[in-house]
């Protein structure tokens, strides 16, 4: 156990180095000069261009630029954002909170439907419910979210009026940052209380529907999928055949043998939840991680880019590994 | 499952197995009826659109669908905010969103194939520097990775299919080196070897034909995440520019008249949806009738 952790971990080593190499690589791979980019008609002045190039690191070779990129990334130090002037870390962990949030809230929102859809849809195998589900898995499994967060905005925010249009909280709310986590700030906060709870809630309520609907319908079919494997052994029968009551069957001894393949499945999906992030945040408005990058590579802000690039894709990877890690823990099979 | 008893004893063709087993999944005969249907309109859009894409009705801006009160039967999905027709426009966009995503399966399908035969054939530093390269890839969020490579490349549709391709094409390298290291082992790869036959010959005349039934799947999976992904680029400005009629910009376009004119939202996303949909029956159809040791 012990040795194939080790292992896991030390293969971390080349592929971050790797994500270093191709982030470094992205900013002068960009067709132009990016200090003309960055200066505009400034860059004629020859003094300001020199100032602006030895700022950036760019008249130095390209290798000592990478090892100096590198022993910076160690110190904690991503650069600076060219729009804000702030440090990359900071900017990122002023925004971290946000998409935490959201993509918590998506998960909890998959989890908590999926898995009981799938349950009932395998033990009511064939049924007008399961074929419904099933269908509607399907559907869910390749929407378009940027189509389907418009399209419940439409619905919840301008034809009903129930939930806000974007943002995380009403203006009308000063929160104290705490934990970053609005649900958890506007709660405890002295002139929140339970309507700014409520607020950030209803704010929180739409993105997180569309941000899980994928995850959603991905749990779901596997859990239906999971169960129907479980549900033909031997020990189902043996523990029917004991007199036990079914939904004691399902939910001890079928659910906790199904666990394994949903949690797996769920652990790939907390990988992908950035990919969720930056189209629901473009939706919504939601101040996070994926709006942020957006608007960044939209302002060749790229210092930035680079850094959230190397932020981002080493959390993937950490966020991988851990699975692969409780996966093993959890298999004992698979050690080897 | 019953089979039907076949009236003579001569064996189904595997093309015949294949229709069979196919046409048994209503979810991949209806995707499939929904797919050439979409491929139809592609092919014709030139002809079949009432209007030009581009052309502008002065007056007639944001004239909701003719089935809704104010619509008109001139219009049969309404005007967008400068006067274009939007069935026009959809019908055109038809053929680039599945033009797009037939391109980035051709790029991403042949360069993932290449990769993924030679670090299954030669294992050993071949595979482990392709298959690092892979993971480095796979690390980034592939959204993220298809902005980034946009923005480099600038915005544009022909280098939205190269970002996305790019993404994709990990997923064949993959697939193609785990099917290619499980066939290797196989008696008619030692014979050909025996028979003096050489490592391409090998590669691509004995072990990749009989690769091919996953590679297919993967590649119509791979179409509807293409064209997904090309119209999320084009979403977030990064794909094909205005005045396109790609599905994934007209969103964006219509995206400020959410509240006022809903229907030039609605149409190209229901588009989108349907076209996903049915690539997704029928790949899953594919894969049910393709792959026998997946069939229950």
């Amino acid at each position: 156990m012990l040795k194939a952790v080790l292992k896991k971990i030390l293969n971390l080593i080349p592929t971050l180095l790797g994500v270093s190499v191709l982030a470094f690589l992205l900013i002068r791979l960009v067709p132009g000069d990016p200090v003309m980019l960055l200066l505009g008609e400034r860059g004629a002045d020859p003094q300001m261009y020199a100032e602006m190039k030895r700022n950036m690191g760019l008249d130095r070779p390209m290798i000592e630029q990478y090892f100096s990129f590198l022993g910076n990334i160690f110190k904690g130090d991503f650069g600076h954002s060219i729009v804000s002037k702030r440090p990359v870390l900071t900017e990122f962990f002023d925004r971290f909170p946000a998409t935490l949030e959201l993509g918590m809230m998506a998960m909890a929102f998959a989890i908590t439907l999926g898995i009981p859809f799938g349950i009932i849809a395998a033990i009511k195998r064939n049924s007008f419910f399961d074929f419904t589900l099933m269908g509607a898995g399907l559907v869910g499994y390749s929407m378009p979210i940027f189509w389907w967060g418009l399209m419940l905005i439409i619905v919840f925010s301008v034809k009903l009026g129930w939930t806000p249009v974007s943002g995380r909280i009403d203006v009308l709310y000063e929160i104290d940052k705490v934990t970053g986590l609005l649900l958890i700030d506007s709660w405890m906060s002295p002139d929140g209380g339970f309507a700014a709870f409520k607020s950030a809630l209803s704010h929180l309520l739409l993105p997180a529907l569309a941000m899980g609907t994928i995850p959603l319908a991905v749990v779901a079919r596997m859990t239906r999928s999971s169960m129907l494997e479980v549900l033909g052994e031997d020990y189902i029968r043996t523990a029917r055949a004991k007199g036990l009551p079914f939904t004691r069957v399902v939910i001890v001894h079928a659910l906790r043998n199904a666990m394994v393949p949903i949690i797996t499945i769920l652990g790939l999906l907390f990988g992908s939840i950035i990919t969720g992030a930056i189209l629901t945040e473009m939706i919504f408005s939601w101040p996070g991680i994926g709006k942020w990058i957006v608007f960044s590579i939209n302002a060749r802000d790229y210092p930035v880019i680079q850094g959230g690039v190397v932020m981002i894709a080493s959390l993937v990877i950490l966020t991988n590994t851990i699975v692969d890690i409780l996966y093993l823990w959890a298999n004992p099979r698979m050690r080897h | 499952m019953e089979a039907a008893q076949p009236k003579e004893l001569t064996p189904q063709t595997p093309w015949q197995e294949f229709r069979q087993s196919f046409a048994q999944n209503k979810g991949a005969v209806i995707g499939l009826v929904v797919l050439i249907f979409f491929l139809a309109v592609g092919i014709t859009s030139p002809f079949l659109a009432p209007y030009n894409p581009a052309q502008l009705f002065d007056g007639a801006y944001r004239l909701p669908p003719a089935f809704v009160t104010g619509g008109s039967t001139k219009f049969l999905l309404g005007t967008d905010d400068v006067g274009r027709d939007i069935l026009s426009r959809l019908i055109h966009g038809t053929a680039l969103s599945l033009g797009v995503g037939l391109m980035i399966v051709v790029v991403s399908l042949f360069s993932g194939t290449i990769l993924g035969l030679l670090a299954g054939y030669f294992e050993k530093s071949v595979d482990r520097a392709i298959m690092r390269l892979t993971d480095i890839i796979m690390a980034l969020p592939s959204t993220l990775l298809a902005i980034v490579v946009a923005a480099i490349l600038g915005p544009g549709l022909v280098n939205a299919v190269w970002a996305v391709s790019i993404v994709a094409i990990p997923n064949y390298i993959r697939l193609v080196r785990a099917l290619v290291m499980a066939e290797k082992k196989r008696a008619y790869v030692m014979a050909a070897q025996a028979y003096g036959a050489g490592h391409i010959r090998i590669m691509v005349g004995e072990i990749l034909p009989n690769c091919m039934a996953p590679i297919i799947v993967q590649a119509t999976l791979g179409l509807s995440e293409g064209i997904l992904n090309a119209a999320a680029l084009g979403f977030l400005g990064l794909g094909a520019q205005p005045p396109t009629p790609e599905w994934g910009t007209m969103l964006a376009d219509a995206r400020p008249f959410l509240e006022s004119s809903p229907w030039m939202v609605t149409f190209p996303g229901l588009c989108i949806l349907l076209v996903v949909l049915a690539l997704n029956l029928v790949g899953d159809g594919l894969r049910d009738a393709l792959d026998p040791r997946l069939k229950k």
